[in-house]
């Protein structure tokens, strides 16, 4: 696993207003792994890959993909770098105002100037792979149920054959038998597409059924890094609780921000 | 002799919370230039979505028709009622017609439209963007390479400035006939002089003022909702303080920016 990393986060700080979300966050992802950065509710999970993703500009700190510098990117360059990158929202954040296989081929007609014919078949090919019928290319978002969005939002993640994936939170808000079954379905696309993920959750469930590394995000910093394999035996005061889900521990939450 | 330092304290914090507001008033009309020129650059730039430009147009400007035409109507016929009653004081009947065409065409049918439009439009586009933005849509666009001011504002932006003097040609068009319906039905006036005196008076330099503030109005009230829906915060709450913000501040400019072109454009 030498070489140079898929992506590198080094002492990327970011704050709003007076509040430091993240402290020097440092993380490095090798071409290939499957990454869980876990975390309480605003830890900045969602912040840091929003930094990686330039939606978020960070303070300080240096964000490398393969080696090259990704901070302060704009116009052109910016758009040819988010090509490489894939990403189901947490809500999956569909287009309402567009038809299910409209929005799984939107990053291909805009992004990549596929045709518009050429891309529905891609669409429906990404539909496809992701449990869902042709039946269904038609529909306005709204009319799916929680798991079908999550589904067209992964469909939409893949479908220009990013080199990279994020998931935020893709379980949150499903009820257990269909988050494991996208987890499932996260776990056989990122094995058969020979991406790297990037994953971000506080379900543990989730995190060792969809990556073989962990990594923990307590106050704006990695606290623990490790195989998942290894979560358990950590020895890690914070982490042992955040797995355990208790109230007793290290960990205070902060109920007034 | 204790309260001196905290006296002093509080005294600077009036300054501190005067030059706070200030501050914050600077930063959003930055920002708000900011993004106005961002939004005006991306319409010289490919790719333009010209299928968006359509939807919206069809969106401001068709759709705004009915409750346009019926204000233009009962304002032409208000108009024309009242400068009959006020001429009538000095035997003045005779120029309603006149009177009633320029009101319509220079003031109340670019600015009556405006508002009416402001109401509708601006708070659909701050609605429908704030949405977007809460629910992760506007950072969607971003990771699918596409410029969300790019694919949003501008053409909204554009369809504004187009459809609006349209649909202020038609509202002059129904407000005059409000008008002529009023004289020629309650107020006994012959028809066909109306109309001469109407056709006679009206130049082509009354008609054009309007629209072209009517292109000024259609570019505030598009540039007020996406601006205020783009940065909404929030949630719920945050989208409806946006679509409030969107009404309330298009309105304000609109009878501003009118008072300010009135006076450069006809008192010359």
């Amino acid at each position: 696993m030498n070489g140079v990393p898929k992506i590198e986060l080094r002492g990327v700080k970011k704050s709003f207003g007076r509040k430091l979300v993240l402290d020097g966050v440092n993380l490095s992802i090798q071409p290939g792994d499957s990454i869980v950065i876990i975390g309480g509710s605003g830890t900045g999970k969602s912040v840091t890959i929003k930094c990686v993703l330039g939606i978020l500009r960070p303070d300080a700190g240096s964000i490398k993909v393969e080696g090259q510098e990704v901070t302060g990117l704009h116009g052109r360059n910016r758009d040819a770098y988010l090509r490489k990158f894939g990403m189901l929202f947490q809500g999956a954040a569909l287009f309402d105002s567009l038809p299910v296989w409209e929005n799984v081929a939107f990053g291909l007609i805009q992004g990549h100037g596929i045709s518009r014919r050429r891309a529905r078949e891609i669409a429906m090919e990404k539909l496809a792979k992701v449990g869902l019928g042709a039946d269904v290319a038609n529909l306005s978002p709204a009319e799916l149920s929680g798991g079908m969005q999550k589904r067209v939002g992964l469909a939409r993640a893949i479908a220009a054959d990013p080199e990279i994936i994020f998931f935020d939170e893709p379980t949150t808000g499903l009820d257990p038998i269909m988050a494991d079954i996208i987890n499932n379905l996260i776990a056989t696309t990122v094995r058969d597409l020979g991406v790297t993920a990037l994953s971000i959750t506080h379900d543990i469930a989730s995190a060792r059924k969809i990556s073989n590394r962990v990594a923990m995000l307590y106050k704006g910093k990695i606290i623990w890094d490790g195989a998942t394999a290894e979560m358990d035996h950590s020895g890690n005061p914070y982490l042992d609780q955040f797995i355990h889900g208790s109230a007793v521990g290290p960990i205070k939450m902060e109920v007034r921000q | 002799m204790q309260n001196r330092p905290t006296h002093l304290i509080e005294t600077m914090n009036i300054f501190a919370a005067v030059g706070r507001v200030i501050l914050a008033l600077f930063a959003a009309a930055g920002r708000l230039a900011i993004f106005m020129l961002d939004g005006i650059s991306h319409s010289l730039r490919p790719p333009i979505y010209w299928k968006v430009i359509l939807q919206e147009m069809i969106g401001v400007g068709y759709f705004s028709l009915p409750v346009v035409g019926l204000t233009a109507f009962f304002t032409g016929a208000v108009l024309c009622l009242q400068i009959f009653i006020g001429g009538s004081r000095y035997g003045a009947e005779s120029f309603v017609p006149q009177i009633v065409v320029l009101g319509i065409t220079r003031e109340l049918g670019p600015v009556i439209a405006g508002l009416m439009v402001a109401g509708r439009v601006s708070a659909a586009i701050a609605a429908e963007l704030g949405t977007m933005r809460v629910t992760e849509q506007i950072d969607a666009l971003t990771t699918l390479s596409t410029n969300p001011v790019k694919y949003l504002v501008t053409p909204r932006l554009i369809a504004g400035v187009v459809s609006m003097p349209i649909l202020v040609a038609i509202a002059d068009a129904i407000g005059v006939l409000g008008g002529y319906v009023v004289a020629t039905r309650a107020l006994n006036f012959n028809s066909s002089v109306y109309l001469k005196n109407t056709a006679n008076f009206v130049t082509s330099g009354d008609v054009s003022s309007g629209l072209t503030k009517a292109a000024v109005f259609g570019f505030i009230i598009a540039l007020m909702g996406c601006y205020n829906g783009f940065y909404s915060k929030g949630g719920a709450q945050g989208v409806g303080a946006a679509t409030t913000n969107a009404v309330v501040s298009a309105s304000i400019l609109i009878l501003a920016s009118n008072y300010l072109m009135t006076s450069l454009i006809f008192t010359r």
